[in-house]
């Protein structure tokens, strides 16, 4: 697949919000060639070939870690994992120094997660590998809002016109913000379903609607989208208890049944069964698509890797 | 004896309302006269600079010092070799340094290291509160006799209201008053940016306007309790200029000061990461802004201060919720200061006004003005002569600007400090 304009335009990935329309469909078209790729088993090694990865990943992370791996083995990449012990996370000063080791290894791409928003960033001014953000603290997460778009995109056959509910703790998600401005960017109508203390302030004027009761949020939906309640926003008082949580903002039969009745069901995972999500639904394999997310992610990756080694390629 | 004459300068007098070309004299560190056609004296320095501004000294009434304790960030020689660059020939120095300005030994050190500078008048604020801990109120009597000129725990908010009520009351035994910063803590507990769209935009938690003007309604409320003096620093919301000119016509000792930050820049500058734009309180929304201008210019507000917090870049360098709050300001006070009288939404006079007179009255100071007999402390500057602000390339120590990149319209060519020339 070849494009008449960059994807990526500054030769980084730090956020969905900025990209216009063409360039996030272009991205999950050929992410989803390589979904198709993936299921026949092929992979395209010779593309990142001497290519340096490196997953750097200063919070704890199996699954979006394992996916970037995966997808820069497919492509191959030499792929190195770092992972910064937690006890030693979250200082500046690391992320400082780290840009200068990571110069010196001459590394090509470089996936960081991060507690901190905007510290992808601020890595992009100081490295000159080109930055993929895996999620900084509650920003954004835009290879996730890719994996969900084009999850949505495959079982629902368009993303425009569609009514997308982003229920729970959209607080603290970045998630959450990711999805906003995709799906906004591609005129789908976003609902943000959660009690006011888990919705961010003037979130409305982002260009979704809000809503604090699931049956109206949820009314006519096609698709709903369960975000992690993180155990300790408990702990910080902003819902009382997981039970009350669970009893108004949890997904269960009865209230999917306030959507539409084909709307399917998406979680970004690790999921809290019981808190945001019931079993019987996150198990639904008539509802839930989780396990497809999983798949579209590696996908999506691969896709993203190849635009910005596109351009890695032109630079040389 | 020692004489300089300066010779065809407009005379920019704030507290006269003088405007107008002439000569100025200085014996001995004091305005001996001034006005048109003075005697010019033999053997006299003569400063020829026919068209430039020359005006009273500035005080600033808020600065924050790296010394004692930081002076990895600033030294008090830095930051007076700063504030000659920026026109200023008094600073006003925030006491929460390390250790805190609670003992009338360090007012004194701060004192006496301030003199040894030789171009400014370093005046110490004394503690507010034992350590600026917020608990016990300080001992403003030895304070103040050994020098300090106000009470406060600079950048950290009082957050107590029984606290903040017997600061208030004990500081009338003394004449003198408590500076807030008014923000509830509890509230801003954790934020980075202005509570809104953007911050929300950015994943960064906020801290809402509330957050300041429901301090600003508690102290006035104990000012109004107590018959003391609160003064509010650093005023940045529509809803806490409101308050404070309500309370101000009341007739409540009700007084207050902003910084050029949150009359020139709104939250944008925080766009892209920015964490030199990154202050305390945050930047806020264009209409708070746009009240901050309105109240300078209608009077609300009582003086413009630097609000100077110097930062080194391992404070900044970090991601943004991490990097610590704070703008360098002194060697920027007058020219931002006069982009909004380039800009038309104040008059040169009550713009100076801001930064000498007004200021020099609420510390019952003797300069601020261009009277015979007063202190020869005197900004001479170029009110056209563009310059961009360039972190990097300010005087002093602290670079973080958040001004950084500014064109400005306004320089400061030489400052005299009781008669000497100390910078320019």
């Amino acid at each position: 697949m070849s494009f008449s304009f960059p994807i990526l335009p500054d030769g980084h990935l730090l956020a969905i919000e900025g990209l216009e329309p063409p360039h996030i469909g272009a991205l999950l078209d050929l992410a989803e060639s390589y979904a198709l790729l993936n299921r026949q088993g092929k992979t395209q090694r010779d593309l990142l070939k001497g290519r340096t990865l490196i997953n750097l990943f200063f919070e704890d992370s199996t699954r979006t870690r394992t996916s970037f791996e995966l997808a820069g083995k497919r492509l191959g990449a030499d792929v190195i994992n770092m992972s910064v012990s937690t006890s030693s996370v979250n200082k500046g000063e690391t992320l400082i120094d780290t840009a200068t080791t990571l110069n010196a290894m001459h590394c090509d791409l470089l996936v960081i997660r991060h507690a901190q928003s905007g510290a992808p960033a601020l890595l992009s001014q100081k490295v000159s590998a080109s930055v993929i953000n895996a999620g900084d603290g509650t920003h954004e997460h835009p290879t996730q809002a890719l994996l969900d778009a084009l999850t949505i995109r495959r079982r629902k056959g368009r993303l425009e016109g569609l009514t997308v509910a982003i229920c729970g703790d959209v607080l603290h998600s970045r998630v959450a913000r990711s999805n906003i401005h995709l799906l906004t960017a591609m005129n789908c109508r976003v609902r943000l379903i959660g009690p006011p203390t888990l919705i961010p302030a003037e979130a409305a004027r982002l260009g979704v609607e809000v809503f604090h009761d699931m049956k109206a949020g949820l009314a006519g939906a096609d698709v709903v989208m369960m975000l992690r309640l993180q155990r300790e926003r408990m702990t910080g008082g902003l819902v009382p208890s997981s039970r009350e949580f669970f009893r108004f903002y949890g997904l269960d039969a009865e209230k999917l049944a306030w959507a539409k009745p084909d709307a399917i069901v998406m979680h970004p995972g690790p999921m809290n069964r019981g808190i945001e999500i019931d079993s019987a639904i996150a198990d639904d394999p008539e509802r839930s698509v989780i396990g497809e997310q999983v798949e579209m992610g590696v996908a999506c990756r691969m896709a993203v890797l190849d635009v910005l080694a596109r351009d890695l390629r032109r630079n040389v | 004896m020692s004489e300089v004459f300066f010779a065809g300068v407009r005379l920019l007098d704030p507290a006269t309302g003088l405007d107008a070309t002439g000569d100025l004299l200085v014996r001995d560190g004091l305005i001996l006269d001034h006005g048109t056609g003075l005697g010019r004296p033999d053997g006299v320095e003569v400063i020829d600079a026919g068209g430039l501004c020359l005006a009273p000294g500035l005080i600033d009434l808020r600065a924050a010092i790296g010394e004692p304790g930081a002076e990895h960030r600033e030294t008090i020689a830095s930051a007076a070799f700063a504030a000659s660059a920026g026109g200023i020939t008094t600073l006003c120095a925030l006491p929460d340094t390390d250790p805190a300005l609670d003992d009338p030994a360090l007012v004194q050190f701060v004192l006496r290291r301030g003199e040894a500078t030789g171009c400014i008048t370093l005046l110490p604020y004394g503690a507010a509160t034992k350590h600026c801990e917020g608990k016990e109120i300080a001992e403003y009597g030895l304070l103040k006799a050994a020098g300090a000129i106000a009470f406060t725990d600079g950048r950290r908010a009082i957050g107590n209201a029984r606290t903040m009520r017997l600061a208030l009351s004990y500081a009338r035994a003394f004449g003198s008053f408590v500076v807030q910063h008014p923000e509830e803590p509890s509230l801003a507990a954790g934020g980075a940016a202005t509570e809104g769209e953007l911050a929300t935009r950015l994943g960064l938690p906020g801290i809402p306007a509330a957050a300041e003007s429901m301090l600003v309604q508690r102290d006035i409320a104990l000012a109004r309790l107590t018959g003391g003096h609160v003064h509010f620093a650093h005023v940045s919301t529509a809803a806490a200029l409101a308050l404070i000119r309500a309370a101000k016509a009341d007739g409540l000792a009700v007084t207050c000061d902003t910084a050029p930050p949150y009359f020139d820049l709104n939250e944008t500058a925080i766009g892209d990461w920015r964490s030199y734009a990154k202050l305390s309180p945050p930047l806020r929304p264009e209409a708070d802004r746009e009240a901050v201008v309105a109240a300078l210019a209608d009077g609300t507000i009582d003086a413009i201060a630097s609000d100077h917090q110097p930062r080194d870049a391992d404070d900044k360098r970090l991601p943004f919720a991490q990097a610590e709050a704070g703008g360098a300001g002194l060697a920027t006070l007058l020219g931002v200061t006069l982009a909004r009288v380039h800009g038309g939404d104040l008059p040169l006079l009550q713009a100076l006004a801001l930064l000498t007179a007004r200021p020099a009255a609420l510390l019952d100071l003797p300069g601020g003005r261009l009277a015979k007999g007063a202190p020869a402390d005197l900004v001479l500057f170029d009110l056209e002569r563009g310059w961009q602000v360039k972190a990097g390339q300010l005087p002093g120590k602290a670079q973080n600007s958040p001004f950084d990149g500014r064109a400005l319209e306004g320089r400061v060519v030489g400052t005299w400090k009781a008669g000497r020339r100390v910078f320019g």
